[in-house]
């Protein structure tokens, strides 16, 4: 998977794994992942938020070349590791056992 | 210690002396028999919230929704004249359900031209007119004419479509909705379109998940843990006081502070909202439509500058959040039994313009399934330990104003229903 973010964002190219475009696939990959895998994506990634944002905002959000919607949809990855990682210390929410809640309807980019 | 002005009578609940003041059992939550009286007395006969106009955008365009609370499943569609209209989802021939994908049980929605029933091939227009019958000249005196679609009671208010299922309702959805409704008209729901919605089946009563969306006195407790270290201790030293609390004939609101948007000091929040300048209370930043900057009267009814989001609770099981940022929230929950229930939140913003917009939207979404997720699971604790009847009253504090009056509230109507309706003989069998 070389190449799949811009060039900018090389260095992103280890956690590209993360490049998911549902909800479902992003909740599912943060259940089955480690806290030390789900910390060093965050560690790599959040730094570069800023300058992400300040990427993407140059094209036209429904008009996004394939690398930056890639690199859209792993910083909905990384938004939904950030309760992990910054709250809670384990992928699950605390205390709710095996309730689910599933999206339904989400936007299409 | 009052950090917000109370009314004179000195308390929420006392202002509404109906409420009473004293202990309350939750029979209503954990009877069998007493769901059964819910679903005839009130799901049967009140307005239900089923949808959105945006759900319909051109004629044709339909949903069904499956109504286990009051027995049955309804077709909603956009007929040719672009009229939202309502039908029991039943083929007149043999009873087969009329929408349907796989799944008999599951919603669904599309587009069409007409409906076709898959048993026998019969179809119906977008009005509900019965046009086609397979082999017509086989049946016996039919006339087309008298074999419709059974349409159900359907209105639309701001955009929010609801079905009546009691055929002899008169009183418009607009009526129903009151003064609480009314306050909300002119709000700009219909630009807020873009769509975030969730599902879940919950091992509790229907009115007990309300409960915990419609009190946040829970919020500094069970949440404690969102917030980070010294603002979590802080806010469970403050504990929690609405603005006001508004209540009319079924329906009831909160109006609360929201100190998160933007909060004062950024570092009481998580790393990435600082960051994306979003979080629970959606995103700090008010989106660039009309309509925001006078808001309806019965939006932040103290007119507190720390208003922050208003709950509306309108019975049965429809509440809408409107947040002080600019985007709304809906709760619905659909019983399945005395003890379970589906419940859906969706979440409408306006369109984000850009990447960074729509990642704010993103986060405040994500950020929502994580508490709710909370709530629910405490839900079944609750469900399971009210059925144990180990303990039948339990107190309610003044925050808790709109519990009281939920409960009451299906009190009533059941009991109400029970004195109206007489008791239908039981047929003999032949």
């Amino acid at each position: 998977m070389t190449n799949s973010l811009p060039p900018e964002f090389a260095d992103l190219e280890p956690f590209a794994d993360w490049c998911l475009g549902t909800e479902a696939e992003r909740f599912g990959k943060r259940l089955a992942s480690s806290m030390d895998e789900m910390q060093a994506f965050y560690d790599a990634a959040f730094p570069r938020l800023e300058a992400v944002l300040a990427y993407l905002d140059t094209f036209d959000l429904n008009g996004l070349p394939d690398d930056a919607g890639r690199l859209l949809t792993l910083s909905y990855s990384l938004i939904n590791i950030s309760f992990p990682v910054e709250v809670w210390r384990q992928a699950r929410v605390p205390d709710s056992g095996a309730a689910r809640i599933d999206v339904v309807v989400e936007p299409a980019v | 210690m009052a950090h917000f002005p109370k009314p004179v009578e000195g308390s929420w609940t006392e202002h509404y002396p109906e409420l009473g003041t004293s202990t309350v059992n939750y029979e209503d939550s954990i009877s069998p028999a007493f769901y059964e009286l819910e679903r005839k007395a009130i799901f049967s006969r009140t307005w239900l919230n089923v949808g959105r106009v945006e759900e319909l955008p051109r004629s044709g365009s339909y949903f069904t929704k499956e109504l286990q609370c009051a027995g049955t499943s309804v077709i909603i569609v956009r007929d040719k004249e672009g009229v939202v209209r309502g039908f029991h989802n039943i083929c007149r021939h043999r009873g087969n359900k009329l929408v349907w994908n796989d799944f008999p049980r599951e919603e669904t929605r599309g587009s069409c031209r007409q409906f076709t029933c898959k048993y026998h091939g019969w179809r119906y227009d977008l009005d509900g007119a019965l046009n086609f019958v397979q082999q017509e000249s086989e049946f016996f005196d039919l006339d087309k004419a008298d074999l419709g679609l059974v349409a159900v009671q359907t209105e639309v208010w701001q955009g929010f479509i609801f079905v009546n299922l009691d055929a002899d309702n008169t009183v418009p959805v607009r009526d129903y909705l009151g003064e609480l409704g009314a306050g909300l008209e002119g709000y700009p729901f219909g630009q807020m379109t873009q769509v975030y919605k969730y599902r879940a089946n919950v091992g509790s009563n229907w009115k007990l998940f309300i409960d915990a969306f419609a009190e946040f006195y829970h919020a500094p407790v069970l949440h404690a843990r969102q917030a980070i270290g010294e603002e979590s201790r802080k806010l469970q030293g403050y504990g929690y006081e609405a603005l006001s609390y508004g209540i009319d004939g079924p329906h009831g609101m909160v109006s609360s502070w929201g100190g998160m948007s933007p909060p004062k000091d950024p570092s009481m929040v998580k790393p990435i909202e600082r960051v994306l300048r979003s979080g629970l209370f959606g995103p700090w930043d008010r989106p660039d439509i009309d309509g925001l900057d006078a808001l309806p009267r019965g939006l932040n009814p103290a007119r507190s500058p720390a208003w922050g989001i208003d709950s509306f609770v309108f019975f049965p099981n429809f509440m809408l959040l409107v947040w002080a940022p600019g985007w709304y929230l809906t709760y619905h929950y659909w019983p399945t039994s005395y003890n379970t229930h589906i419940f859906e939140g969706t979440l409408y913003f306006v369109p984000p313009k850009n990447a960074t917009e729509r990642l704010r939207q993103e986060l405040a979404a994500v950020t929502f399934k994580e508490y709710a997720l909370q709530d629910g699971n405490t839900l079944e604790a609750t469900q399971s330990m009210i059925e144990s009847r180990a303990v039948t009253q339990f107190p309610l504090n003044d925050q808790e104003i709109l519990l009281r009056h939920l409960h009451k509230t299906a009190k009533e109507y059941v009991a109400d229903h029970a004195a109206t309706s007489t008791p239908v003989a039981v047929p003999a069998g032949r």
